[in-house]
C-alpha cells in the first residue's frame, strides 16, 4: 500500500483579508436559513386563511404587533436579499461578471438594491393601508 | 466521511468518479438553479398576491387566494421554495455536519421537514379552493 500522498490543503478561511463578496457569501447563507425558518410564517398565513375567521384574526394581531412587524420586515429584506444575491450568483453560473470590478459592482448592487426596494416595498404596505 | 481507503483497492478518484459520494450526481445543483430561476419568475406576482391581501378580513382573503390562477401561481411557488430550501439547507448540513450519523439524522430531518411544510402548503391552498 503506497504511504498516503500529503496534497496541498486550503488554507483556512481567517488568513484571508475580509472582503464584501465573502462577507456577503456568509449573509447568503444566513438569510437562506433565515427564509426556511420564515416558510413557517407562509405556511401559518394560508391554514389560517382556510381554517377560518378566529384563526385568521389571530394571524393579523401577530402581524400587526411590533415584533410581528419587525419579524415580517426582516423576513422581506432576507427574501429580497437573497433573491438579488441569487441572481447575481446565477449571472456567475453563465461565467459573466468575474472582474474585479463588474464582481464588486454585481455584490454592491444585491446589498444596497435589497434595503431599497425592502423599503419601497413596506412604504407601499403603508400607502396601501396594510400598516394599520 | 468514509476515510478507511487504505483498506480497499479502489483509488480515492474511482469514488467520487459519476455519481460522487453523494451517490446523486449533479441532480441537486441543477434542480437548485432550476427553482431558483422558476421563484425570481414567479417572485412579483407573489408579491402582488400578498399585497392584494393587505387589510381583508379572513373572508376576502380566502377569496382571493382561493381564486384559480392566485392560487396555481401560490401552489408553483410554495413547490419551488420548498424543493429549493431542502436542498439549500442540506449542502449546509453536508457542509458543517461532519459525523455520519448526525449529518443523516438531519438530512432525514430537514427532508421531512420540507415535504411537512410543502404539503401543509399545499392543504391549505386546495382547501381555499374547494371553498369548503
Amino acid at each position: 500500500m503506497p504511504a498516503r500522498i500529503d496534497r496541498p490543503l486550503s488554507p483556512h478561511l481567517q488568513t484571508y483579508r475580509m472582503t464584501l463578496t465573502m462577507a456577503l457569501s456568509v449573509v447568503h447563507r444566513a438569510t437562506g436559513l433565515a427564509l426556511y425558518a420564515g416558510t413557517l410564517l407562509l405556511v401559518w398565513w394560508l391554514i389560517a386563511a382556510a381554517s377560518g375567521p378566529a384563526a385568521y384574526a389571530q394571524l393579523q394581531a401577530f402581524a400587526g404587533s411590533w415584533i410581528g412587524r419587525l419579524i415580517l420586515f426582516g423576513y422581506t429584506w432576507a427574501l429580497v436579499f437573497h433573491l438579488l444575491s441569487g441572481i447575481r450568483y446565477l449571472i456567475w453560473d453563465l461565467t459573466y461578471g468575474f472582474e474585479a470590478r463588474e464582481r464588486e459592482w454585481l455584490t454592491r448592487a444585491a446589498l444596497i438594491g435589497s434595503i431599497v426596494l425592502t423599503i419601497l416595498l413596506w412604504v407601499l404596505v403603508f400607502a396601501m393601508g396594510g400598516g394599520r | 466521511m468514509n476515510t478507511d481507503t487504505r483498506s480497499s483497492m479502489r483509488t480515492p478518484m474511482s469514488r467520487v468518479r459519476r455519481l460522487g459520494t453523494a451517490k446523486s450526481g449533479t441532480g441537486d445543483f441543477w434542480r437548485q438553479r432550476l427553482t431558483a430561476v422558476a421563484m425570481v419568475l414567479l417572485i412579483v406576482p407573489m408579491i402582488a398576491i400578498v399585497m392584494m391581501l393587505l387589510g381583508r378580513n379572513q373572508a376576502g382573503a380566502a377569496q382571493i387566494l382561493g381564486s384559480p390562477l392566485i392560487a396555481i401561481i401560490t401552489l408553483l411557488f410554495v413547490i419551488a421554495s420548498c424543493w429549493h430550501m431542502k436542498i439549500g439547507v442540506q449542502v449546509v448540513i453536508e457542509d458543517y455536519v461532519h459525523t455520519e450519523n448526525l449529518k443523516l439524522a438531519l438530512i432525514m430531518a430537514n427532508t421531512f421537514f420540507s415535504i411537512a411544510v410543502a404539503l401543509a402548503a399545499i392543504y391549505a391552498i386546495f382547501k381555499l379552493s374547494s371553498g369548503v
